[in-house]
C-alpha cells in the first residue's frame, strides 16, 4: 500500500563486505573447560613412564653389574666356565671387590646359545610365516582364511610356560626319537653339515630350543605380513600376471618386494621376541652351564635362561658376586635386544612413513 | 602349482603344531580334571589351584587399573596431543622410542630388576606390589601402541566435527574421539592383560609363591599364580604334582582364550557396525 509489491527485494541479500564470522563460542561449562589440562598432564606425564621406567632398569642393572664387570674383565665375553667358587671358604677381594674363592665366570655359552637358537629361530619361521600369510591372503577362501588367521593370533597369545611344557613333554622326545636319528644318520660329514651329526640327546636341547622358538614367533611374523600383503594393491599383481608371470613369480618379484621392509622389520622384531624369551627356552634348552652345544642337538643355554634358573642359588652367595654377574649378564642381553629393537624400528619406520594416514601427523 | 602347496604346507606347519599344543595341554588336564581344584589351595604335592587361580585375577586386574591407566594415556598423548615437530614429524619421538624399545625388552632382565631393586633393595620382599609394578612396566608400550593407533584410525572429519560445534578440546577428546576409538582401546588392554596373565619370568623373582589366598597386604607378603605351577611341577617327582602343573596349564589356556575371542568379537562387531569398513 504504501509502495511497490516487495517483490524480491534485495533486503534479504548481502551486498558489500563479508561480515567476519564470529569465532565458535566453546559452549560447556567450567567442568568441560577444565577436561583438557587433565588429559594434558595425563598424557604428558604417562608418556613419560616407559622412558623413566627404562632408564631405572638400565641403570640398576649398570650399577648392580659394575663389581662383576671389574673382576670378570673382558674375558667374561669369550670364556666359557660357570664356576660360583665356594660360598664356605672366607671370600677374596679382587680389586676391591669380594667374592667367593674359586669363583669364574665366563658367558660365551650364553652369548653363543642366545644368538644360536634365535638364528634357528628365524631361518625356521620366516619361510613358514611368508608361506603362510601367502596361504592366508591369496590361496583360502575367506570362510577358511579368517578363522585360521584368528588361529595364529591365538598362537601368538599363548604364554610362553605352556609352549615350553608342550616343547619339552611332548615336541621334544618325539623330535628326539623319530626325526633327528633320522637326519643325524643320513647328514653327510661335510662343513657346515657335520654339526647335524653326532648323538642327538633326549629332545632338550640346541635344535629344540630353536624350534620352539621359531613356533613362537611364527604369529608375529607370519600376522604382520598378511597385513602388509592385504595392502598390495591388485593391479600390479595382475599386470604381472597377465604378462604370463606364475604364481610364485608375483609372489617372488611383485608382492614380497612392495612390502620388503614391513617383512624385514617384523622379522627383526621377532628375532628380538627370541632372544629375550625366557622359560620356554629355560624347559627344552636342558640349562646346561660353562659349554657350548657340540652340534645343532647338544644342550646349551640362553642368558634369558640362566639368569631365571641361577638367580634362587646366586643368591645364596653371601658376597652377592653371584648376582652381580647375573646382571653383567642381563647388561649383554639388554644391549643386544636394544640394538635389535632399534635396528627394527629404523627399518619399520621407512616403510610406515609411506602408508601414513592421510591428514594427520 | 608346487608354489600352491608349498604356501598350504607351510600354513599347516604353522597350524599343526598349534593345534598339537593345544590338544596336547588339554588331553592332559582333562582326563584326570577334578572341578575342586578351583576351590582347594595346594597340599602336599596335591591339593588344588584356587591360590593362583585368585592370585593371577588379582594381578591382572591390578596390571589392568595401573598399565591400562597409564597405558592409554600415554597412547592419547603420543596420538593427540603430542605437538608436532616443525619438520612435520611426530612429536615425543624420544618418549615413543624408549616405550618401544620396552616392549621389546626381556621380560626376565625387567623381573631380575624387580627382584634386586624393589623386593631387596626397597625391602618389600616377595610381594603383589613389585610384580605389578615389573608387569605393568612390560605391558605399559603395548596398551600405549594398540591406543594410540586405535586412535589414529578416527576420521579427521569427527575432531574437526567437534571442533565446529563448539566443543571444548578435552570434552571433544572424551565424547567424540576416544569413545569411537574405544573398541581398539578395549582390545589392546584385553590382549596386554592375556599377556600378563601368562607371565612367568617377571613374576618368578617378584611375586613369590605363598599356598595362601591373596591377601589385601600390597608388600612383605607372597601370592600365587598360575604360571609358577606349570613351570615348577611338571617335573616335581609326584603324579599328582604334575596333574597340577597340566591343571593350571588348562586354565590359563582358558583364561587366555577368553580375552582372546572376547578381543575378537569386539573388533568383528566394530567392523561391522564401522562405516569406514575395509
Amino acid at each position: 500500500m504504501t509502495g511497490p509489491a516487495d517483490f524480491g527485494s534485495p533486503d534479504s541479500v548481502t551486498t558489500g563486505p563479508v561480515p567476519p564470522l564470529r569465532p565458535a563460542r566453546r559452549r560447556g561449562g567450567i567442568l568441560r573447560r577444565c577436561e583438557e589440562p587433565l588429559w594434558r598432564w595425563g598424557g604428558r606425564v604417562a608418556s613419560l613412564i616407559p622412558l623413566a621406567g627404562l632408564t631405572f632398569v638400565l641403570v640398576v642393572l649398570a650399577v648392580k653389574a659394575w663389581p662383576a664387570i671389574r673382576v670378570n674383565g673382558p674375558g667374561f665375553l669369550t670364556r666359557s666356565l660357570w664356576q660360583p667358587g665356594s660360598t664356605y671358604g672366607a671370600p677374596v677381594r679382587t680389586g676391591g671387590v669380594l667374592h667367593p674363592v674359586g669363583s669364574s665366570y665366563g658367558a660365551w655359552p650364553l652369548i653363543a646359545g642366545t644368538l644360536q637358537s634365535s638364528f634357528i629361530a628365524v631361518l625356521v619361521a620366516l619361510p613358514i610365516s611368508l608361506g603362510a600369510a601367502f596361504a592366508l591372503t591369496e590361496r583360502l577362501p575367506k570362510w577358511l582364511s579368517r578363522p585360521l588367521g584368528f588361529f595364529v593370533e591365538v598362537l601368538a597369545g599363548i604364554p610362553s610356560v605352556i609352549i615350553g611344557l608342550w616343547g619339552v613333554l611332548e615336541l621334544g622326545p618325539f623330535l628326539a626319537r623319530h626325526v633327528y636319528p633320522l637326519i643325524a644318520n643320513h647328514v653327510p660329514n661335510v662343513a657346515v653339515l657335520r654339526y647335524f651329526r653326532g648323538s642327538t640327546g633326549y629332545g632338550e636341547g640346541l635344535m629344540t630350543s630353536g624350534l620352539v622358538l621359531g613356533l613362537m614367533i611364527v604369529p608375529i611374523i607370519a600376522s604382520t605380513t598378511r597385513d602388509l600383503f592385504l595392502q598390495v594393491p591388485p593391479l600390479p599383481k595382475e599386470g604381472g600376471e597377465a604378462l604370463g608371470m606364475t604364481d610364485a613369480e608375483v609372489a617372488r618379484w611383485i608382492t614380497v618386494p612392495w612390502v620388503r621392509s614391513g617383512i624385514i622389520g617384523a622379522t627383526v622384531l621377532g628375532l628380538g621376541r627370541a632372544l629375550g624369551e625366557t622359560i620356554a627356552v629355560a624347559m627344552v634348552s636342558g640349562s646346561i652351564l660353562g659349554q657350548v652345544a657340540p652340534n645343532v642337538y647338544g644342550t646349551m643355554t640362553t642368558i634369558a635362561a640362566t639368569i631365571v634358573s641361577q638367580l634362587d642359588s646366586a643368591a645364596t652367595d653371601g658376597t652377592g658376586f653371584a648376582v652381580a654377574t647375573l646382571a653383567e649378564a642381563g647388561l649383554i642381553l639388554a644391549v643386544i635386544s636394544i640394538a635389535v629393537n632399534v635396528a627394527a624400528r629404523g627399518i619399520v619406520n621407512r616403510t610406515s612413513r609411506l602408508a601414513a594416514p592421510v591428514g594427520r601427523v | 602349482m608346487a608354489f600352491r602347496t608349498a604356501s598350504v604346507v607351510a600354513l599347516g606347519f604353522v597350524v599343526g603344531p598349534a593345534l598339537w599344543l593345544i590338544v596336547g595341554v588339554i588331553a592332559r588336564a582333562v582326563p584326570h580334571w577334578r572341578w575342586n581344584v578351583l576351590t582347594t589351595v595346594p597340599l602336599g604335592n596335591g591339593g588344588g589351584l584356587e591360590n593362583a587361580l585368585l592370585g593371577t585375577l588379582v594381578i591382572m586386574a591390578g596390571v589392568l587399573v595401573l598399565a591400562g591407566t597409564v597405558g592409554v594415556l600415554a597412547g592419547i598423548h603420543f596420538a593427540e596431543l603430542a605437538r608436532p615437530k616443525r619438520n612435520g614429524r611426530a612429536g615425543s619421538s624420544s618418549l615413543r622410542v624408549a616405550s618401544e624399545v620396552l616392549s621389546g625388552f626381556p621380560s626376565i632382565v625387567l623381573g631380575y630388576v624387580g627382584y634386586v631393586a624393589l623386593c631387596v633393595g626397597l625391602h618389600w620382599g616377595f610381594s603383589l606390589l613389585p610384580a605389578l609394578l615389573i608387569l605393568s612396566l612390560m605391558v605399559v608400550p603395548y596398551i600405549a601402541k594398540s591406543t594410540e593407533s586405535a586412535l589414529r584410525q578416527v576420521p579427521t572429519s569427527y575432531r574437526e566435527g567437534a571442533d565446529a560445534l563448539g566443543m571444548a578440546t578435552g570434552y571433544a577428546l572424551r565424547k567424540v574421539v576416544i569413545r569411537s576409538a574405544m573398541p581398539g582401546i578395549v582390545t589392546g588392554v584385553l590382549i596386554a592383560l592375556s599377556i600378563a596373565g601368562g607371565e612367568t619370568a617377571p613374576l618368578l623373582y617378584t611375586a613369590g609363591i605363598t599356598n595362601s589366598l591373596p591377601s589385601s597386604a600390597l608388600v612383605h607378603q607372597p601370592i600365587a599364580y598360575l604360571t609358577y605351577y606349570v613351570w615348577t611341577d611338571y617335573n616335581q617327582p609326584s603324579a599328582q604334582a604334575h596333574n597340577l602343573s597340566y591343571d593350571a596349564a588348562l586354565i590359563l589356556i582358558v583364561l587366555v582364550l577368553i580375552l582372546l575371542v572376547s578381543a575378537r568379537v569386539i573388533v568383528y562387531r566394530t567392523q561391522r557396525h564401522s562405516e569406514s569398513r575395509r
